[in-house]
Parts: structure tokens; sequence; C-alpha cells
């Protein structure tokens, strides 16, 4: 098993749900998340005084999937992800243990 | 006895006018409390407030009758009218008779004596212990608006006696631009300077929080406004009539003045810069806002726009925390209308006028209008720097900085001014846990009573 982590631009995160969804991929965890990378942040003037803000808000995706699945994922998140400009994110994968679903104690792939 | 000739027309606009400045303050509350940060705004409207509560009880007491009691002095008033029980069925004499009550022109009078130390709040922004800013407004208001409102708003019995000595001296003030706005200016300073720098200033971001709540709050300020500079006429009358109108052209003009600044110099014109110039604007136009043609508040308001969005950079030129620029906004703007009646003045509007620069009235007026600002600033200034080391130097004026750094709402009132956060939020375990605290607590208090 692996978990897939997106992280993605904000308004892009109906598109890769709608991605993930059309190859099978049935649930996913969202939070909101801030950081900065080479797209930098922005720059705010209050009463004359500037800020850079650094930190940019972004969207985390984490999926749990099959092994077989992980470069079909990647894909799909890519393609629904993409904007060809700086600040569109970053996706990694890596290898999971064990999961479990909480509700009938079901373990590894059948837990899904 | 003789029953008073009250005017219906004139009493009914001076108790309207009245509570539209007393809804300053609340606006006010929120126009600062957008500028801070989230973890300290509670704090800052509460400093606006509770001078409400202060400030009302110590008018009734003896506030009223130490600005405009009857004496011969022209610094204070008296304590003929402590209680106010023997203002009950009388009518306003300030220099003239005015056909309304005396009791509704204490409420209207109150409500500048309430705002004025509010406004000082500004400067010292996140981190005032909350007992010693109470100290602070009852000593302050008692030391320094009550004798400087006699000294610019009280005209004394029919022959001049007993008049404020500026407004002996013929200074033209008519709603505050020295007694309200230069002298909390300066006070703001002198406060900053006691109370110093905030921890991370000029190295940390401490960007407004909520800009909407800014905007509510320049809006309340521009609405009460009307009530504070109209209201000055006490009557309904066409004096009150021109003051209403420099007052809204005036302001439109300063946030245009501000927003062209902010455009040329830092590319974009903001919301805050709108709100801010707004307030400037009414600041500048107060103390002119019956002594001005409608054309010449245009200028009045574009020249303080300009000014003030200039002047709340020197902070940072001159490393001291003004945090919400009362100096650049209210000391700055309060300055610029005051001298600028020494050019614009004119006889033509407002009889009881003089002439300026502008209407061969020649440098007198300009000079009278210098010596009233200068005078006030000064004192105010001095007695506010003194008023605040004592209290620094007994019992201190200064939250810890660990309590700065965690957010003065906490450490001072045991609040957050917003619950958005999910974990911590009250339909989660972290705001359970708490509650659950509480409730334990208050049911041993109640077993124990």
């Amino acid at each position: 098993m692996k978990l897939v982590t997106a992280i993605i631009k904000p308004f892009k995160l109906d598109e890769v749900k709608q991605a993930l969804e059309a190859i099978g991929v049935h649930g996913m965890t969202v939070s909101e998340a801030s950081g900065y990378g080479r797209q930098r942040g922005h720059t705010e003037v209050y009463r004359g005084a500037e800020y850079t803000v650094d930190l940019v808000p972004k969207v985390r995706i984490e999926v749990l999937i099959e092994a077989d699945d992980a470069d079909r994922v990647l894909d799909a998140i890519v393609a629904a992800a993409q904007t060809g400009r700086i600040g569109d994110g970053k996706v990694w994968c890596q290898p999971v243990d064990t999961v479990v679903r909480v509700r009938t104690g079901e373990r590894g792939v059948d837990a899904l | 006895m003789d029953v008073p000739e009250i005017n219906t027309g004139d009493t009914a606009w001076v108790l309207a006018a009245s509570a539209m400045v007393l809804l300053m303050t609340p606006g006010l509350a929120f126009f600062y409390g957008g500028m801070t940060r989230s973890k300290s705004t509670l704090n800052m409207m509460m400093m606006s407030f509770v001078t409400i509560g202060i400030v009302s009880v110590i008018w009734v007491i003896y506030g009223f009758s130490l600005a405009f009691g009857v004496g011969d002095s022209g610094w204070f008033g008296s304590f003929d009218l402590s209680g106010l029980g023997s203002s009950v069925n009388s009518l306003t004499f300030n220099g003239t008779p005015y056909p309304i009550p005396l009791l509704s022109f204490a409420a209207f009078q109150l409500m500048f004596a309430v705002i004025t130390p509010a406004l000082i709040s500004g400067a010292i922004a996140d981190r005032a212990r909350f007992v010693s800013w109470c100290i602070f407004v009852a000593v302050w208001v008692s030391l320094v608006y009550f004798p400087v409102a006699h000294w610019v708003f009280d005209f004394g019995n029919a022959d001049g006696k007993g008049a404020g000595w500026l407004a002996a001296a013929g200074v033209e003030d008519f709603a505050g631009g020295t007694a309200v706005h230069i002298n909390a200016g300066a006070a703001g300073l002198a406060l900053a300077i006691v109370l110093g720098r905030r921890v991370g200033f000029r190295k940390d971001p401490m960007r407004p929080h909520n800009l909407s709540l800014v905007l509510v709050g320049a809006g309340l300020l521009w609405f009460g406004w009307f009530g504070f500079n109209a209201g000055s006429a006490l009557g309904a009358n066409g004096l009150a009539a021109l003051a209403f109108m420099n007052t809204q052209v005036a302001t439109a003009g300063a946030v245009g003045g501000w927003l062209l600044v902010e455009r040329v110099r830092d590319k974009h014109a903001t919301s805050l810069g709108a709100a801010s110039g707004a307030v400037a604007g009414l600041v500048a136009i107060t103390p002119a806002c019956a002594f001005v043609a409608p054309w010449a508040a245009v200028v009045i308001g574009f020249l303080a726009g300009a000014l003030c969005a200039t002047a709340v950079g020197l902070k940072y030129k001159l490393n001291y925390d003004d945090s919400l620029d009362v100096v650049g906004v209210h000391l700055v703007g309060g300055l610029v209308g005051c001298l600028a009646i020494g050019f614009f003045g004119t006889k033509a509007v407002n009889a009881a006028g003089k002439d300026g620069v502008f209407y061969k009235g020649g440098l007198e007026l300009l000079g009278i209008q210098a010596k009233g600002a200068f005078s006030v600033l000064a004192f105010s200034f001095v007695v506010t720097l003194i008023i605040g080391f004592a209290i620094e130097k007994t019992i201190g004026f200064r939250i810890s900085k660990d309590a700065e750094l965690e957010g003065i709402d906490v450490s001072e009132h045991a609040e957050s001014a917003y619950e958005l956060d999910g974990v911590t939020g009250s339909g989660f375990g972290g705001g359970l846990a708490i509650a659950t605290g509480k409730m334990t607590r208050n049911d041993s208090v109640e077993g124990s009573a």
C-alpha cells in the first residue's frame, strides 16, 4: 500500500477530486496548508508599510491506495492540478505498513 | 420662578447628535480593533468601550463642572455643578444663551470627553495592562481633558467672564480640533514613548487582521461625526447645515488625497487607506467646519488626507511605536484643520468668525490658531508623560513579554475574539475539556454558598 500526498493550489481541489473519482479512488483526506517553494509569496502594503507574505495558502490531499495504482494516481493528480505556472505544488508517494478501518477492524488492502 | 423657554427643534437635534457622537466610540473600537492582530483585538476594543463607563461616571461627579462650571478662571471651571442635580431645568448659557436644556449640552459634551481618551488607546495597542489603562483614563480626563475643554469650549458668561483662555483669545475650534484631536494625538505620542515599542516592532509582521471591521468602524465614525460637528452648533440652524455639508465634502476630499498618495507611492490604493483617509478628513474639518466655505472644506480634506498618508510613515523613521497612528492621523490632521482656518476662515459664512489669509485678513487669525494648537499640544504631551511615567513607576503600565507574545486578549481578559479553529473549537475535544473544567468550578462555588 502507498500513501500519496499532494500539495496543490486550492482552486484545483475540485478537478483533482473528480479525476481521482474517475479512476476509482473513493475517499481522500483534505486539509488546508500553507507554505512556499519557488513561487515564494507576495507583498502587501498597510499604510505604506510593506509586508512580504512568504507563506501562500495551499491544499493538502492525502489518499491511501494499492501499490500497483501509484503511477496512475500520481498521473491523474498531476494532470488535473497542472496550470503550467510556478506554484502548482508537489505530489509524493511513500510506502505504508498497515491500514485499519476503524469501524470494522479490517486490515490491509481490505481497509482501503 | 420663570419657566425656561425651550426650543424643541434645537433640543431634539442636540439630543440626537449626542447619541450619534456616543456611537463613534464603539465605531472607533471597530476601526482600531480590526487594525490589530487577532490575538489582541478584544483588548483594543475594550480600551475604547471602557472609557464610556469610566468617563460618564466621572462626568456626573465633577467632570462637566470642572470643564463648564461657572467660575472666574480661564484654566478650569468650578465644582458648582458637581452631581448635575442643580442643572435640571436650567437652560444652556455658553457666551450666549441657547434655548436647549443644560443637561442636553452636558450630555453632548460628555460624548466628546468619552471618545477623546479612547482615541489615545490606538498608540499603545497590544501591550497595556487593562487596570493601568482604566486608571490612566480617569486621571487623564481629570488633569488634561476637562481643563483643555474649558480652555477651548467655555465662552463664559455674557461679558466673557469665566471663559477659557483660548476661547477668550479668539481661537476658532468649532468641534474640537484642539481639545479632542491634537489633545489625543499628543497624548498618544507621550504614551507610546512611556510604554515603549512592542516586541518585534519593525521586525515581525503586524498586519491588520480584519479590514472589513476597519471599514465598518470608519463608516460608523463618519456617520457619528455629523453629530460631532453639526451638533456643535447647539441648534438646528444654518450653522449646523454648514458644518454638516463641510463634514461630508472634506471627508470625501481626504479619501481622495490619501488614496492618491498611496497609488503614486505604493502602486496600490488600499481599503485601509480609504478608511484612514476618511478619518483624517473628519479630524481636519472638525475645528474648521463652521468657519470655512464648502469648497475650502474639500481642499482642507484633500490636504489632510495627503499629509496624514505621508505622516504615518514617520514612526518607522523616528522609531516610536504609535501602533495605530494616532499621531499620524489625529495630531497631524488636527494641526492641518486648526491652521487651515488661518487661511480659509471667512466671515462670509460665519459672522462670528474672522477672515483668514485668503480673505485679506492677514496673519492675525493664523497666529491665534497656532497659539491654540501648540498650547494644547505642549500641555497634553507634558502632562500625559508625567501621568504615564507615574503609573509605569508605581503599578506598571505594560504586560509581560510572554503575555504580549501569547496575546493580550487571553492574558488580560481570559477571552479570544475568534473561535474558528476546528481542533480547539467548541465542537471538538479541546473546547469540551475546558468547558467541563469550568462547570466543575461553578458547581463547587454553588455547593459552598
